[in-house]
C-alpha cells in the first residue's frame, strides 16, 4: 500500500487542532468552577463554626447569631419535598415506561413535564403564592415545600423514566412469561432493576432543590426566630443568604458565605453519593 | 400430522397467521404439539420459528401491532380468543429465553416469585418448592447454601438453569424455550440439554435453536421452517435422516442458511 504522508499528516494536525479545542474549552468549564469553590471557601471557611449550629439568625444589629433555625427550616422543607414529591414521580415514571408508554396521554404528560423541567423557578413559586399564600394569608413552611415539590417531581419523574427505559425488555418478558399482572412486573422487578438509578435520580433533585431561592421567597419567606411550625413562615437558608448577604452587618455578611458554603458543601456530597454509592449495577 | 395423532396433543395450530404490522411473519401455519414430548423448531434467522414460540403464550400481545389470526388450541381451548386470561396462559405455557434473565433479587425470591402468584403455600412449603425447582434443573447441589445470595451473582450457565428453575417452579404444563443455549458455553450447554430430557417426562417441550446437533441430539419432533411457513414437519428421526423436501435437505446438510 502507497500511503499518501500529507494527507495522514493533515488529518494529525486535524485532529490535535480539534483536541486542543475541547481541553481549552473544558478548562475554562473547570476554572470557573474552581474559581467559584475558590470564593466560597475563602469568604465562608472562616465563618464556620459550631456557633452555626446551635444559635439561630441574629437580630439586625446584634452580634454573634448562627444559622441553627434556617439550617433546620431547610431540611424540614427539603425533606417533606421529597417525602411529596418520590412517590408522585416514581409513579408518574412507572406510568409512562410501564403502562403508558406511547398513548396520547403518556406524550402529553411528558411535553407538561418538559416545559416544568424548564419553568423559571420564580414562576413557580409566584403560582404557589398565588394558590396557597395569598388565599391562607400567611407564607407557610408548607407552601415552601409544595413550590419545591413543583421543581423536583419533573426531576424524580424523568430519571425514573429513562432509568427504566434501560432495563432490558428481556427481563419485563421473562415475569410476564411467569403469568405476572403488570403492576407486579413494574414494582417488582423493572422497578427493582432500575433501583440505583431512580435513587440517583431523587438524590439529584434533592441537590436540585435544596439551593432554590426564587421559590422559597414568595412561600416559605423567612424566620428570624427558631420554629419548628411548617404551617408559619419559616427560615431557610437560601432566603437567609438572599438577605443577609447584601446587608450591611459583617457579621450577617458572614453568615451567608457559611450558609453558601454549607448548601454548596451538601450538593457536592450528594453528587458525589448519587455517583459513588449509587454507581449503577443495571446489567 | 399423522406423526403424531397417536399422540396426544397439548397444542394444536391451526392455520395459523402472524403480522408485525404490515409484515407477515407467519404463514398459515398448522402443526401439533405432543404432549410430554419436545418438539424443536428449526431454520435460518428470520424464518419465524422464534415467533411461532411466541404465539404459544401469547408474549407478542404485549406489543401493540403485533396480531396472530388462525387457531391455537390449547388442551382444546383457542388461546387467540379475545377472553383469554394472558396471565393464567402464561402461567400454564412457561419460556425460558435466549439470553439468562434473573430478577434483581434472591436466588430464592427468583424461584419464589412466581409461585406466589398463583398459591399460596406456607413457609415450609415453599422451602420445599424452592428446593424441588432448583433440584429439577440440576442447580440446588450448587446454590443451596446460598439461597439469599442474589441471582445476578450467579454464572451464565447457572443463571439460565435458574430461569429454567423459576418456569418450572409454578408447575407449567407446557414449556417453551428461545434459544436457551445459545449464549451458553458447552458444559453449560450439555447441562441444559440433559435437563430438557429429564424435564420432558413430566412436560411438553417446545424449543427453538439454530443448532441442528441440538434438535437432533433433544428433540422427538421437529420442525423445519423457512420465510414464515413451516416447510416439513415429523419425527425427529425421519427429518434428520429421510427429509421429504429437498429444502429441508439443503438447510440439513448445510448447502444452505
Amino acid at each position: 500500500m502507497q500511503i499518501d504522508h500529507t494527507l495522514y499528516m493533515k488529518r494529525r494536525i486535524a485532529s490535535q487542532i480539534g483536541l486542543a479545542l475541547s481541553m481549552s474549552a473544558m478548562a475554562v468549564g473547570l476554572a470557573v468552577l474552581i474559581w467559584i469553590l475558590y470564593i466560597l471557601f475563602s469568604n465562608g471557611l472562616s465563618a464556620l463554626d459550631l456557633k452555626l449550629f446551635t444559635h439561630d439568625t441574629p437580630a439586625p444589629g446584634t452580634e454573634g447569631g448562627g444559622l441553627r433555625n434556617a439550617i433546620l427550616g431547610s431540611l424540614m422543607i427539603v425533606t417533606l419535598t421529597v417525602l411529596v414529591s418520590t412517590p408522585i414521580g416514581i409513579l408518574a415514571g412507572i406510568y409512562l415506561t410501564e403502562f403508558g408508554d406511547e398513548s396520547k396521554t403518556a406524550e402529553l404528560t411528558r411535553s407538561v413535564t418538559d416545559i416544568m423541567l424548564s419553568a423559571p423557578s420564580i414562576v413557580l413559586g409566584l403560582f404557589v403564592y398565588a394558590i396557597a399564600v395569598s388565599t391562607v394569608g400567611n407564607f407557610s413552611g408548607y407552601a415552601g415545600s409544595l413550590a419545591l415539590s413543583l421543581i423536583a417531581i419533573p426531576v424524580v419523574m424523568r430519571t425514573t423514566e429513562n432509568m427504566l427505559r434501560l432495563v432490558p425488555g428481556s427481563l419485563r418478558e421473562a415475569a410476564f412469561a411467569l403469568g405476572a399482572p403488570r403492576w407486579k412486573v413494574s414494582t417488582m422487578v423493572t422497578l427493582r432493576a432500575a433501583k440505583s438509578g431512580v435513587m440517583t435520580g431523587i438524590l439529584l433533585a434533592v441537590a436540585r432543590i435544596s439551593g432554590e431561592t426564587a421559590p422559597l421567597l414568595f412561600t416559605a419567606l423567612n424566620n428570624q426566630f427558631f420554629s419548628t411550625n411548617m404551617g408559619a413562615p419559616m427560615a431557610n437558608l437560601p432566603v437567609v443568604i438572599f438577605q443577609f448577604a447584601m446587608s450591611p452587618y459583617d457579621n450577617w455578611v458572614r453568615l451567608a458565605w457559611a450558609g453558601a458554603l454549607l448548601i454548596t458543601m451538601t450538593v457536592l456530597v450528594l453528587n458525589i453519593l448519587a455517583r459513588v454509592v449509587f454507581r449503577d449495577k443495571v446489567h | 400430522m399423522d406423526q403424531t395423532s397417536q399422540l396426544k396433543n397439548a397444542i394444536e395450530v391451526k392455520n395459523l397467521n402472524f403480522f408485525y404490522g404490515k409484515f407477515q411473519g407467519l404463514k398459515n401455519v398448522s402443526m401439533n404439539i405432543a404432549e410430554r414430548k419436545v418438539t424443536a423448531f428449526i431454520g435460518p434467522s428470520g424464518c419465524g420459528k422464534s415467533t411461532l414460540l411466541r404465539t404459544l403464550n401469547r408474549m407478542y400481545s404485549l406489543y401493540p401491532g403485533q396480531r396472530a389470526e388462525g387457531e391455537i388450541n390449547f388442551y382444546g381451548q383457542n388461546i387467540l380468543d379475545k377472553s383469554q386470561d394472558l396471565n393464567l396462559l402464561r402461567a400454564r405455557v412457561g419460556m425460558v429465553f435466549q439470553k439468562p434473565t434473573p430478577f434483581p433479587m434472591t436466588i430464592y425470591d427468583n424461584i419464589a416469585f412466581g409461585v406466589r402468584l398463583y398459591e399460596t403455600l406456607s413457609e415450609s412449603e415453599m422451602d420445599e418448592r424452592v428446593e424441588w425447582a432448583l433440584s429439577k434443573a440440576a442447580l440446588w447441589t450448587e446454590v443451596k447454601d446460598k439461597l439469599g445470595q442474589n441471582g445476578l451473582s450467579l454464572s451464565g450457565g447457572q443463571q439460565q438453569r435458574l430461569c429454567i428453575a423459576r418456569s418450572v417452579a409454578v408447575k407449567p404444563s407446557v414449556l417453551l424455550l428461545d434459544e436457551p443455549t445459545s449464549a451458553l458455553d458447552p458444559i453449560s450447554t450439555g447441562k441444559v440439554e440433559e435437563l430438557v430430557n429429564e424435564l420432558k417426562s413430566d412436560y411438553t417441550i417446545a424449543i427453538v435453536t439454530h443448532n441442528m446437533q441440538q434438535a437432533a441430539r433433544v428433540s422427538d419432533f421437529t420442525a423445519y421452517m423457512y420465510l414464515g411457513e413451516l416447510i416439513e414437519f415429523g419425527e425427529t428421526e425421519q427429518i434428520f435422516f429421510k427429509p421429504k423436501m429437498t429444502a429441508t435437505e439443503d438447510y440439513i446438510t448445510g448447502r444452505f442458511g
